[in-house]
């Protein structure tokens, strides 16, 4: 269990960090947290040249309101998130969906950029992201772009990321006041990637569900937005049939893998139950 | 590869060594400080046997690079007793409360109930249990772990340790 050998960097600003990777190429990866990079590379099923480790640009670090929105640095981890008042009053859903993230020493560790930009389907964040709406700060030897999170996944660890540039924040829209919010996670155990999950986030008005929005995780090769599940709930008081209807909506854009945490059918009928589950809670908590 | 020098604080010590960038904290501190409290269970970032405590995190140190915590303040097991040698309240919890059967898990236990409690001082049952979520015990002793943490905050915030009635 010993990774093959590289070089190591510790560039001290984004700028020095894009040099690096632009001019070590191919065979330099980024480090965040580390906890989805060096486990690989201890299977040696990853075995870059170079590391360039981004611990040290404090610039990437911490949450920030930035008016209706709220800022996180790319190399925040899930445990600041969780200590972060700001997240736990404006974004609940990505309090509760971080304390689901593998356990406690991971969540130390592990960062909201490696999260949602490594592209692997079993993350959480992504499909959450999704569901917010929110946008993703790529900086790279041409400049900075902003790119959607529902426009960033192309295919298992497939993103939108180019040669040389690296996801350097993560901006949420904050939600409506009195949003319903909730995220479902079936997992065989602590730290196990999910099974299947949804996460749902809507808005009630006069009882009746005004706006919502569904994602998946782990539930395909890329994180998904169940749009068709969504709008099936759209003016309905998720009454037993509307929410039969949204989650045989959200199976049929499902193409999970069969593995160790069951079989196709299986996941995508737990996956259906995800969707119910998090649409009731979500609901329960709107007001 | 070129080796690297790395410097680092290890419980209240300054210690140096040159290391390949490949070497894991925790053979840096088995290896090499011959700090050989710290265990390797399944060297696969689930058990929790390796933990440490890194600029005030608990980490699985089978899972960081030695030179990634170049310039950091560790902690591990050896470290943890009183300052005149005694137990602290945690190695205390766990010898009274029977919190260990093979030993192995106990380091990694301790060292992470150490900054569980620093977080929180007075954690109920459910949060310990969350907490320490990272840590396998494969004799499966979790209650008297549990029970051992709950001794330890007790006697850390001046009170005796109770137990609820069965």
């Amino acid at each position: 269990m010993i990774p093959g050998p590289f070089n190591y960097h510790r560039p001290a600003t984004v700028a020095e960090a894009a040099k690096l990777l632009s001019s070590l190429g191919d065979e330099a990866r980024l480090l965040a947290g580390g906890h989805s990079l060096i486990p690989m590379m201890k299977l040696r099923l990853a075995t870059p040249e170079h590391l360039v480790d981004l611990q040290g640009i404090d610039a990437l670090r911490g949450v920030r309101r930035e008016g209706d929105r709220i800022v996180i640095g790319a190399m925040t981890t899930q445990h600041a998130l969780l200590a972060s008042a700001e997240i736990a009053k404006a974004l609940p859903i990505l309090h509760e969906t971080a304390r689901q993230i593998a356990d406690p020493q991971v969540r130390y560790r592990g960062t909201v950029g490696g999260n949602v930009a490594n592209g692997d389907p079993g993350n959480d964040l992504p499909a959450l992201m999704m569901v917010l709406g929110a946008t993703y700060r790529l900086e790279g030897p041409a400049g900075a772009r902003d790119v959607v999170a529902a426009e960033f996944y192309q295919g298992a660890y497939f993103t939108a990321l180019e040669p040389g540039e690296i996801l350097t924040s993560v901006s949420v829209p904050v939600p409506a006041v009195g949003h319903g919010h909730a995220y479902e996670k079936l997992k065989r155990k602590i730290g196990d990637y999910a099974t299947a999950a949804a996460a749902v986030v809507l808005t009630l008005a006069n009882g009746k569900v005004a706006s919502c929005s569904i994602g998946l995780t782990n539930l395909a090769e890329t994180p998904l937005l169940a749009e068709d599940a969504a709008r099936a709930v759209i003016g309905t008081e998720l009454d037993e049939a509307t929410l039969n209807k949204a989650a045989a909506a959200a199976r049929a854009i499902m193409s999970p893998a069969a593995d160790a945490r069951g079989p196709i059918e299986y996941r995508k009928h737990v996956g259906g139950v995800m969707v119910m589950r998090a649409l009731q809670r979500a609901a329960a908590c709107a007001s | 590869m070129a080796k690297i020098h790395v410097t680092m604080k290890v419980n209240g010590a300054e210690v140096e060594g040159l290391v390949e960038p490949r070497t894991l904290l925790v053979h840096f501190l088995r290896e090499t400080l011959l700090l050989t409290g710290t265990h390797i269970g399944c060297e696969t970032t689930h058990c929790g046997a390796c933990t440490v405590d890194l600029d005030g995190a608990s980490v699985k140190s089978c899972t960081v690079f030695a030179v990634q915590a170049n310039g950091a303040e560790i902690a591990t097991i050896e470290s943890m007793a009183n300052p005149d040698g005694t137990l602290s309240a945690l190695q205390e919890g766990f010898r009274m409360m029977h919190g260990l059967q093979c030993g192995y898990c106990t380091p990694g236990m301790i060292v992470r109930a150490h900054r569980l409690l620093k977080e929180n001082p007075n954690p109920d049952e459910a949060e310990i249990r969350f907490g320490i979520s990272g840590n396998l015990c494969r004799c499966t002793g979790y209650q008297n772990i549990v029970r051992a943490i709950q001794y330890a905050a007790a006697k850390i915030n001046g009170a005796q340790f109770k137990e609820a009635a069965e």
